[in-house]
This record gives C-alpha cells, sequence and structure tokens, in this order.
C-alpha cells in the first residue's frame, strides 16, 4: 500500500505494527523515542504495555512470544534505556524467541559524538541478535521493519534489533509497506531432504531401542501434534529438554519426562542405552550431553533442526536432516513402513523408572518446593501457562509439573537468567487469556525484576505470583556443598531478605505466605480462584533440599548421584 | 590448518562487523582479511585467510552461511584457486645497492613506485610466498615499511553460483 502525502516516521513505525497485526508493545520511553509516543497517544490499534524496567519489557515480550507464537514488541529509548534491554536480547537469542526491539538513538548527525544517552546498541547486541538495523534514512524504515518481523520469526526464530535515529522519527516521506520480502542471503530450509528422511524412516523401523530426544523446535514449529501421533503409531518413547517440556504430554505412557543434568533417571538410563536417537528441534546442549566423550555412544544419531549451525556443533551425528520439524516429522511418519517393536525396551524403562522414582522427602511436616510444584500441576490439571525463573525451583518444576499443553512451560534455558518469571509471565498474561499463568520464582531472582510487580498490578492482571523461599540462592549452595568445601559463600540471603507479602501489599497485590504444608491446597485454591488481579503466595520451604538427580557439570550418566547420601538439616 | 574462505555479502552498513565477529566469537585470529566490490554493484567479497582445526572451521563457515548478509561462503582450501595478493616495500638502499634491489625487484617483476636518494618503495603481486621470498631477499638491504593487502582469491574455472541455497549437502 503506498499513501500519496508525505506522513512521518513516527506514524510509518505505527502503520508498519498495525500491518504486522501487532497487538502489544512493551516498553518505556524516552527522550529519543518522545516523537513515537507522542503519536503513541492516538493509536487504538495495539496497547502500549508500560514496565518499570527496559529488561522486564523484552522479557515480557519473550513471555508473550512464547505463549502465542507470535512476535513479542519492545520499544525503549536510547541509551541506558537500549542497554537495559541487553540480558533479554540475549535471552531471547539463546533460546530463540521471536522480539523485534525498537530502540531509540541520538540523531544521525550525533551518532559516534558520545552524545547525550548515546549507546551503539547495534555494535553492544551484534553477537546476541540474530540480526539488527540501524534505519538512516526515513525511507528505509517501512522494508526495514517489514524485514525484521520476517528475519524474527521466520527460520530459528531470534531477537531482531532496529535501531531509529531520532531524526529519522522525525522526518518525513511516502509510506509504502512491501508486499512481501525477499532476503536474497537468508532463505531458511523448511522441507528435509527426502532421501534422508527415507533412510531415517529405515532406520527407526528396524531399531530395537529408539529414543525420540524433542527440544523447543517441536513447540516453535508448532508440530507437537504431529509428534503425538508419531510418537503413538511407532511406540516411540520420548524424553524432553527444558525447552521441549509441553511439546508432548508428560502425562502420557510413553513420556520419559525430562533428560539431562536434572533429568529422570529413566530417561537418562534410556539415553545411555538407547539404539537409534532421534532429535527432532533440539540442540544437544551441555546440560543434556554431560561429558560428550560418553554422551549416547552406541546409538545411530539422527538429528533434525532447521538450523544447519546446530548439526554436529555439540555432537556429531549420523544422520542431519535440516528442515522444518513440522515437515519433517510428516514426512518421516508417511515413510515408516512398519512400527519397531519395542515392548522388551519400554519395559525395561518402566522398570528403571520403578528402580529410581522422583522421591522426596514428605513425611516430616516440612515444606518442600516438590510438594507445592505437585499441588500446581494437580489443580491445573497441567493446563496452566508456568512460567519459571532459574534455579532449583526451575528443575523442580521441570520434573514435577506435568505439562500437558504446548506452549506451557515458559523458562529461561540457555541463558538461564534469574529474573525472567515475573515480567515473563506479565507478557505470557496478554497473550493467555484462557488458562491460568503461574509465575514460580525463588526468593532470589524474585528480587531481580521485582519492580514489575507494578505492571502485573496496574493492569489487574490475573497472574499468580508464587515464590518459593528457601531463603538461599538454591542451586548455587548445591553446588556449594556438592563441590566448594560447603562454603555458603554470599548465598544465604535469610537475614537480608524481605518480607515478600509486604513487599506484594506495598505494590497493591492480596499476598499470603506459609511454611505449612496442610495450607497449601487453601491457599492454591484461593490464588486460582480470583481472576480479575494478581496474587502473590509464598512458600517458605526447607533450606537444605538438593535437586536430584544429578549429573555433575562435564560427567557422565554413569555418574548420576540419584539421591542424597546423607542429608544434613540447616535452620 | 591455513583455511582461505570467500565470502560474498551484501554491501550493508555493519556487514563486514558480522563476519569479523564470527571469527574473533570463536577465539580465531584472521591472517589477512580483503575486502572488495564485485561484479554485482552492492555485493561485496571478502577473502579471509585463517588458521584452526577442521572441526571448528565447518562451525565458522555454517555460521558464516546463518548471517542475513551473506550470500555465499566458499572454503577455497581443497579447491583449486588463484591466490594473489599486493604488497608496497619501502626499502633502504645503501650506498651502491641500487643495482642490486634493482635487480631483485625485476626477478620478481615489481614495479619502483617511488624513490629518493635513500629508498626505494617497490610493488610485487604475486601468490603470498612470492611475497614472503622477496621480503626475505629485500630484507639484507634495511626495509623501512611493509604494506601488504592480503589475499585475494577464486576459484579456478567456472563461476561459483551467486544464488545461495543454505541447504546442507550430506
Amino acid at each position: 500500500m503506498v499513501t500519496s502525502d508525505k506522513i512521518s516516521g513516527a506514524d510509518i513505525f505505527f502503520e508498519c505494527l498495525k500491518r504486522e497485526k501487532v497487538e502489544y508493545v512493551f516498553g518505556y520511553p524516552g527522550g529519543a523515542v518522545l516523537k513515537i509516543y507522542e503519536h503513541l497517544y492516538d493509536v487504538d490499534f495495539l496497547k502500549h504495555i508500560l514496565v518499570r524496567h527496559e529488561q522486564g519489557a523484552v522479557h515480557a515480550a519473550e513471555g508473550y512470544a512464547k505463549s502465542s507464537g507470535k512476535v513479542g514488541v519492545v520499544l525503549v529509548t536510547s541509551g541506558p534505556g537500549a542497554t537495559n534491554t541487553v540480558t533479554g536480547i540475549a535471552d531471547a537469542y539463546m533460546d530463540s524467541v521471536p522480539i523485534v526491539v525498537f530502540t531509540g538513538q541520538v540523531s544521525s548527525h550525533l551518532i559516534g559524538n558520545d552524545a547525550f544517552q548515546e549507546a551503539d546498541i547495534v555494535g553492544i547486541t551484534r553477537p546476541i541478535t540474530k540480526h539488527s538495523f540501524l534505519v538512516r534514512d526515513v525511507r528505509e524504515l517501512a522494508a526495514t521493519i517489514k524485514k525484521a518481523f520476517f528475519i524474527a520469526s521466520t527460520g530459528r526464530p531470534g531477537p531482531v534489533v532496529v535501531d531509529l535515529p531520532k531524526d529519522v522519527i522525525n522526518s518525513k516521506c511516502q509510506f509504502v509497506y512491501p508486499e512481501e520480502t525477499d532476503i536474497r542471503g537468508y532463505k531458511p530450509t523448511y522441507k528435509g531432504n527426502s532421501h534422508q528422511i527415507k533412510k531415517a524412516a529405515e532406520i527407526i523401523s528396524k531399531a530395537k531401542r529408539p529414543l525420540l530426544y524433542v527440544g523447543g523446535g517441536v513447540l516453535m514449529s508448532g508440530s507437537s501434534e504431529e509428534l503425538k501421533i508419531f510418537a503413538g503409531e511407532n511406540n516411540l518413547p520420548v524424553t524432553m529438554t527444558l525447552q521441549g517440556l509441553g511439546a508432548f504430554p508428560g502425562t502420557h505412557h510413553l513420556s520419559l519426562g525430562m533428560l539431562g543434568m536434572h533429568g529422570t533417571y529413566w530417561a537418562n538410563r534410556a539415553v545411555d542405552n538407547c539404539d537409534v536417537l532421534v532429535s527432532f528441534g533440539a540442540r544437544f546442549d551441555d546440560r543434556v550431553t554431560g561429558k560428550v566423550e560418553t554422551f549416547c555412544l552406541n546409538a545411530f544419531k539422527i538429528h533434525v533442526d532447521i538450523d544447519p549451525t546446530a548439526i554436529d556443533k555439540n555432537v556429531v551425528v549420523d544422520l542431519p536432516i535440516v528442515g522444518d520439524v513440522k515437515h519433517v516429522i510428516a514426512e518421516l511418519a508417511a515413510e515408516m513402513t512398519s512400527p519397531p517393536d519395542t515392548t522388551e525396551w519400554l519395559s525395561q524403562i518402566n522398570e528403571w523408572k520403578q528402580e529410581c522414582p522422583l522421591e522426596y522427602e514428605n513425611k516430616d511436616g516440612r515444606l518442600r518446593t516438590e510438594y507445592v510444584i505437585e499441588k500446581i500441576s494437580e489443580k491445573t490439571k497441567g493446563e496452566a501457562v508456568i512460567v519459571t525463573d532459574v534455579g532449583q525451583h526451575q528443575m523442580w518444576t521441570a520434573q514435577h509439573y506435568q505439562y500437558n499443553h504446548p506452549r506451557s512451560n515458559i523458562t529461561s534455558g540457555g541463558l538461564g537468567t534469574m529474573g525472567f518469571s515475573l515480567p515473563a509471565a506479565i507478557g505470557a498474561c496478554f497473550a493467555v487469556k484462557d488458562r491460568p499463568v503461574v509465575s514460580i520464582s525463588g526468593d532470589g531472582g524474585f528480587q531481580m525484576n521485582i519492580q514489575e510487580l507494578v505492571t502485573a498490578a496496574f493492569n489487574k492482571l490475573p497472574l499468580k505470583i508464587f515464590i518459593i523461599n528457601n531463603s538461599f540462592l538454591g542451586m548455587v549452595r548445591q553446588w556449594q556443598e556438592l563441590f566448594h568445601k560447603e562454603k555458603y559463600s554470599f548465598t544465604d540471603l535469610g537475614a537480608s531478605n524481605p518480607d515478600f507479602v509486604k513487599v506484594g501489599e506495598a505494590f497493591g497485590i492480596e499476598s499470603y505466605s506459609t511454611n505449612d504444608p496442610s495450607e497449601v491446597d487453601s491457599l492454591l485454591d484461593k490464588a486460582f480462584s480470583v481472576n480479575d488481579r494478581p496474587v502473590l503466595v509464598e512458600f517458605r520451604v526447607v533450606k537444605e533440599d538438593m535437586v536430584f538427580p544429578m549429573i555433575p557439570s562435564g560427567a557422565s550418566i554413569s555418574d548420576m548421584m540419584v539421591k542424597r547420601l546423607n542429608p544434613k538439616r540447616m535452620i | 590448518m591455513r583455511h582461505t574462505i570467500s565470502v560474498l555479502v551484501e554491501n550493508h552498513f555493519g556487514a563486514f562487523d558480522r563476519v569479523a565477529a564470527i571469527f574473533s566469537g570463536k577465539g580465531f585470529n584472521i591472517r589477512s582479511i580483503s575486502i572488495g566490490e564485485t561484479e554485482i554493484e552492492e555485493i561485496s567479497r571478502m577473502t579471509i585467510v585463517t588458521e584452526g582445526n577442521d572441526k571448528i572451521i565447518d562451525q565458522v563457515i555454517k555460521q558464516l552461511n546463518r548471517l542475513i548478509d551473506t550470500i555465499k561462503v566458499v572454503d577455497l582450501t581443497t579447491s583449486p584457486r588463484i591466490e594473489r595478493e599486493l604488497a608496497l616495500i619501502k626499502v633502504s638502499v645503501p650506498k651502491g645497492s641500487m643495482e642490486q634491489i634493482k635487480n631483485i625487484n625485476d626477478i620478481f617483476r615489481g614495479n619502483v613506485v617511488d624513490i629518493t636518494a635513500r629508498s626505494l618503495t617497490i610493488e610485487v603481486t604475486g601468490p603470498p610466498d612470492k611475497i614472503d621470498a622477496s621480503i626475505n631477499l629485500l630484507a639484507a638491504f634495511g626495509i623501512k615499511e611493509i604494506a601488504r593487502s592480503g589475499i585475494v582469491a577464486l576459484k579456478r574455472g567456472e563461476q561459483i553460483k551467486i544464488n545461495k541455497e543454505k541447504n546442507l549437502t550430506t
């Protein structure tokens, strides 16, 4: 479409967002983007959500993107506004989240002069973006925004930064929005090589101990349904990465839960003993493989990924298939001549499951995270959107929450960003209206973006804010106990933590606290019955618990610590 | 192992930085890098010489391919190729050695491009080992300054098609 009149860069900006069907922009105003905020005043087709720190805006956009599958949009000012987005952008890059971050920039003639609130954000974010643009002429603005959304959302998704100098936003030109965009150097491969797929089908058919190892790529490509059918028809057990949880129903009899460092005993034993490993949209991360030299040694490895750089990066595979998981699973299913006989294999896995189930101490009357998570799973029937932070509670949630719905597990996996949960859950609230959204944080991470409580309160989001308070940076404490001579250096937050109930109330949020297992039911019922405002519940859990099973960093599956040998009680 | 990598890249703001950043991000030194225009107006060719083990080079090439602004990435290392470099060598001319230096220059088919009473600037073009050899010989007279262009390279024979397909050949 073309406008005959010249319009300003700020108007063009909104015309583009309208055409990209943007519903929400998470942002924070400032000097360099004043013109955009001036025009925002008259915009009615999208809603601007004011955060209280730019990092919160990026995580909110991530939460929105991960729960909806749409592109998350961020708008911030230049300099500190832009640099505050860096952690969020790095997070989105590691977990392949489609977001577009618009940053204000000083006027073109001042760039490079150390002008007030100037930062070279394109330079700073170069290694952590899928791509970035500095718009140098208003006539390039519309085409650039079109490209930014296209790049962020296609292929392996990722963050794109668009830097907008003040003069570009202020100058005028005719608005032309390209119908489509064609980037010569960017042609993601969607369809897998048919010959390779056929070969894969033959190998899976003949396998005796096959295992599907699935990651976030299954969720991003929207192929959970295809996966369910493929695994079901061929009796293939499925293990998931942290990002992959939800891609396959946790309650399905073929689900082995999560693999890797804190994965289930039986999933890791299955990886160690399988004869064919089929990876869909996962990247053989070091938290999954442990020591690469001993990882899944005897299996024939098939790796399906849309990103060629993921192939052979960590683990050399026998049969790579570059393509979109959705296309490849469909074609693979069609090529399967007969399902492999996995009866014996499944009963072996079941034996491992009996041998070492996920257990925890629950008879001493003290409150434990696993119990809280099990209760949340039970109350929500695995249908909630669960947004976790980073650390012990994140691993316990991964182990004990039975995700039954795709796009229900939102967590910072690759970067491991503490402070992710609250703002990301806020973003998810704008995308998901029909299912509860739950933010679970530790007491440490919760304080890293605590300011976003106001965003939840002001927008009356029906968010459940659960704090698992063990008075420690629990995962770091766990490593200190296991590997650092029990020197609990700066991980004990007990003496310095604020009163979380008072914090919640100061933001106008109904808040509760308990350390009594018998109160968990009623507090959760109360929290899930409120649907027009946020509710905060602090669960004061035991301090000394550790997450097991655990494969120490860089170790082999045979080094798995299944249980704590001599639990120490910490008061 | 030494690798010569040819990258066709859009002539966009920041595109060169992105290419160079892939190497620095992997902790690789770039031994030489040259950038210039090509037969297509908005496309530049970067020729990069680096060293590293084959597995990491393989990753580097995939990551270069992944960049939005790269159109074609070819590792020329194992292909028949033409490699050329240009060097400007400013050499001292001790008394009575002018003829000797000019002889060396002739042998390497160099050009004298600047002359003063005490120095001579020679332009030498050729494969990198020829440049090295000429520098080694001239070193006896005292070298004041050297500027090398970095290697440019093309595959021998047919043109490499520019249509970029990101399929992994397996």
